[in-house]
């Protein structure tokens, strides 16, 4: 098996280079295992999950299902992204206000599908956010508390603007 | 501003996880993020048969592609080839048979996840098919061959209790199957085994249930005294019962030992629902008596448990079961009678419950039946034969605890019931309404009741290989209508009674007995005890008086 490909991906606006791997591996084992950014969790590798979501130009997407490869022309947006200099957004302080987080798993991917959903729809109706957070499993919370993390969110950003 | 928060200070305000800001971020480490210099990775070689016995294995093809570091088999494992966490019945490697789809048979190390798929691919394993034992009351069929050298039963348990001999003026019957089921934890089983240069110990990152119990189990199968084997625990990516049992650590541990590396493993969602316990499917064979107003005078009971192909902590989740099939409800008397089998269906062990869920769809379901053949409603039932304290449970024990049964049901009632769903609901709006749980015309919605109650009845649990041979045909009675309780214990001690008084006024624990009659003789060289010390696992023993008693228990035991 030849692990001889080497390209460039632009993560979080930085380009970072993967060297001597393997052209079948995911965008989700690149970024955990060659990157140093296991903020994107495996947890199913069918794309059922929500795991391992990550923003590629501006879309979320299962990396899971992603070559990496393949993603070298686009920004790839990570959950280690999305706070600049180790702050925490509004979202993931609501996650942690209105104990969202439990085991911890699902979560990053939820705050990049709730970053997502924000960004395009500022203020989303209930229906809204259930559908942009159906692909997003946890096991551990029953969703209650994630959805009322993201009415905070709504209701802050509605407030403050 | 900051304030020094006193005790008093902290009731009633919002305590936030300390891990809650790692998480959110993504930096919090889950066992599967871990990373080391120079790691090889591990995977496993499953059994794609039921049932079958191995004739040969052959590494060598894996062996010989590039980037393959080594191949283990039962062969290479150097300590005690077994592991479990009340019978050590279950292989780390198959040894000679496997008993259930996806046993583990062989494990690999090589440089890339890829790497290790094919090395599997490559390694030839010629297998005799034979025809698996599926259905759990064939295993109780004595004409039936053991598919495993300790028998199909892992074990049988009575509970005896009250006048028997009573007969509702209301009798309802009903038998109920639960399937088997997952518990699906999204942190997917993985570890990092790091040896010691020496190569007489490991260091082992992995996220688990039971340290120590982990630890124990290792140890034994690698031939190391325990503290040559550190468990670092990971970060936990979910649990619900799943991660009690070894699934991984061993593997892990070999793969580095054998290659001097660290070695990363961690399984796919498919090998995760191989590779660790689900919950028991159960048959619940259950007839409730009444008298015409509704109230219970007797249950009976049949509880079969499927364990699956090893015995993992199949016969504590039995004793669970029939312990709590009362449910919430007072009970002057019941016979019960479960069976933990083995068959080669996966095995099952630990999911949030226990044991008690089964019991729980028998006996609400049983409730509502109840009502309606006694013309009460659905909470009208509960509420008469609600458990209160200063109860007796089936067990013999007495509820000596709060039981607010009647508190939780009225407050629970006088609860708003949700709005009514328009003619077509939006799907999304339902729960469970857009996923793919079922197919949409095989759903039902509607409003229900069910109560339930869970304890922690450690008593008739884990036990020595002595003492549960001794108990495996043991039944708990009172006997001459007083309060002595029989049931064997772990093993030797001599002040167990007094320890248990004292311990259940230290913890607020409800203990099985609160008096024993016991005798301590200590010319008599076997032993019967009242009950272990979970507290503090203290190995106790002492002898009950009533020997004679205990041999007529054992002897007039019946399998069945």
């Amino acid at each position: 098996m030849s692990e001889n490909q080497t390209y460039t991906l632009t993560i979080n606006g930085l380009k970072r280079e993967v060297k001597d791997s393997w052209i079948g591996e995911s965008l989700l084992y690149v970024l955990r295992e060659r990157l140093g950014l296991p903020g994107a969790k495996g947890a199913c590798e069918q794309g059922e999950c929500g795991s391992c979501t990550v923003m590629v130009d501006g879309a979320a997407v299962c990396s899971c299902l992603v070559l990496a490869a393949s993603a070298v022309d686009s920004d790839i947006k990570t959950v280690e992204g999305l706070a600049p200099d180790g702050s925490l957004t509004d979202v993931q302080q609501s996650f942690i206000d209105n104990g969202a987080v439990q085991c911890g798993f699902c979560t990053p991917g939820l705050i990049v599908a709730i970053h997502n959903l924000l960004d395009s729809r500022p203020a989303p109706t209930d229906l809204e956010v259930r559908e942009a957070i159906s692909g997003n499993i946890c096991r551990c919370t029953g969703y209650g508390r994630i959805f009322a993390a993201v009415q905070d969110v709504i209701e802050q950003r509605g407030a403050t603007r | 501003m900051s304030t020094v928060k006193t005790r008093r200070d902290v009731l009633g305000t919002n305590a936030l996880r300390p891990d809650g800001a790692a998480k959110v971020k993504g930096e919090f480490s889950f066992s599967s993020d871990m990373w080391s210099d120079g790691m090889l990775w591990g995977a496993t070689l499953r059994s794609p048969h039921p049932y079958a016995r191995i004739l040969r294995i052959d590494t060598s093809p894996a062996l010989a592609i590039d980037g393959v570091r080594t191949v283990l088999t039962a062969e290479d494992v150097p300590g005690v080839l077994t592991y479990g966490l009340i019978d050590q019945d279950q292989p780390v490697f198959a040894v000679d048979y496997v008993r259930y789809m996806g046993e583990p048979v062989a494990a690999v190390a090589a440089d890339h996840p890829e790497t290790c798929r094919r090395a599997l691919a490559a390694i030839v394993v010629e297998y005799e098919v034979l025809t698996p034992l599926t259905d759990p009351e064939m295993s109780l069929d004595d004409s039936v061959p053991a598919i495993h050298p300790n028998g199909n039963v892992f074990r049988h348990q009575r509970i005896v209790h009250g006048d028997t001999s009573v007969v509702g003026d209301v009798v309802v019957e009903g038998e109920y199957e639960i399937g088997m089921q997952d518990q699906a934890f999204l942190g997917l089983e993985a570890a990092m085994a790091i040896p010691d240069s020496d190569g007489a110990g490991v260091e082992l990152h992995i996220a688990t249930q039971w340290l120590h119990e982990d630890q124990k189990q290792i140890a034994a199968c690698l031939g190391f005294p325990v503290e040559r084997v550190r468990l670092v625990l990971g970060g936990v990516g979910g649990a619900f019962g799943a991660r009690e049992d070894i699934s991984l650590q061993v593997h892990s541990c070999l793969l580095a030992l054998a290659t001097r590396r660290p070695i990363k493993m961690q399984y796919s969602r498919e090998e995760s629902f191989f590779g660790h316990v689900h919950r028991h499917p159960a048959r619940v064979q259950i007839r409730h008596h009444a008298k015409v107003d509704g109230t219970i005078v007797k249950i009976e009971a049949r509880m079969l448990f499927d364990g699956g192909a090893y015995a993992s902590t199949s016969s504590a989740v039995l004793i669970n079961g029939i312990t709590h099939i009362q449910g919430p409800y007072r009970c002057p008397s019941a016979v019960v009678d479960g069976f933990a089998v083995r068959t080669n269906n996966p095995p099952c062990g630990a999911m949030r419950g226990f044991g008690v869920v089964q019991a729980c769809y028998a006996h609400e379901s049983q409730m509502d039946r109840l009502a309606e053949a006694c013309g009460l409603s659905h909470v009208e039932i509960r509420l008469r034969n609600a458990m209160r304290t200063g109860d007796t449970l089936i067990t013999g024990q007495p509820v000596e605890s709060v039981a607010p049964v009647e508190r939780c049901i009225r407050e629970t009632d006088a609860l708003p019931l949700p709005p009514p769903l328009p003619e077509t609901p939006n799907a999304l709006e339902l729960p469970g309404g857009t996923g793919l749980t079922s197919r949409r015309e095989n759903i039902r919605r509607g409003i229900g009741w069910g109560v339930s109650i869970k304890r922690g009845l450690r008593r008739l649990q884990h036990g020595s290989m002595l003492a549960r041979r001794w108990c495996r045909h043991f039944e708990v009675r009172h006997i001459g209508g007083g309060s002595r309780i029989r049931h064997t214990c772990t093993t030797d001690c001599t002040k167990c009674a007094r320890h248990q008084r004292r311990r259940r006024r230290a913890h607020g624990h409800v203990y099985w007995l609160s008096r024993l009659d016991v005798c301590i003789t200590p010319d008599l060289d076997e032993r019967w005890c009242s009950g272990r010390c979970m507290p503090t696992r203290s190995r106790t023993s002492l002898r009950a008086r009533g020997y004679d008693e205990r041999h007529r228990c054992l002897a007039s035991g019946d399998r069945r």
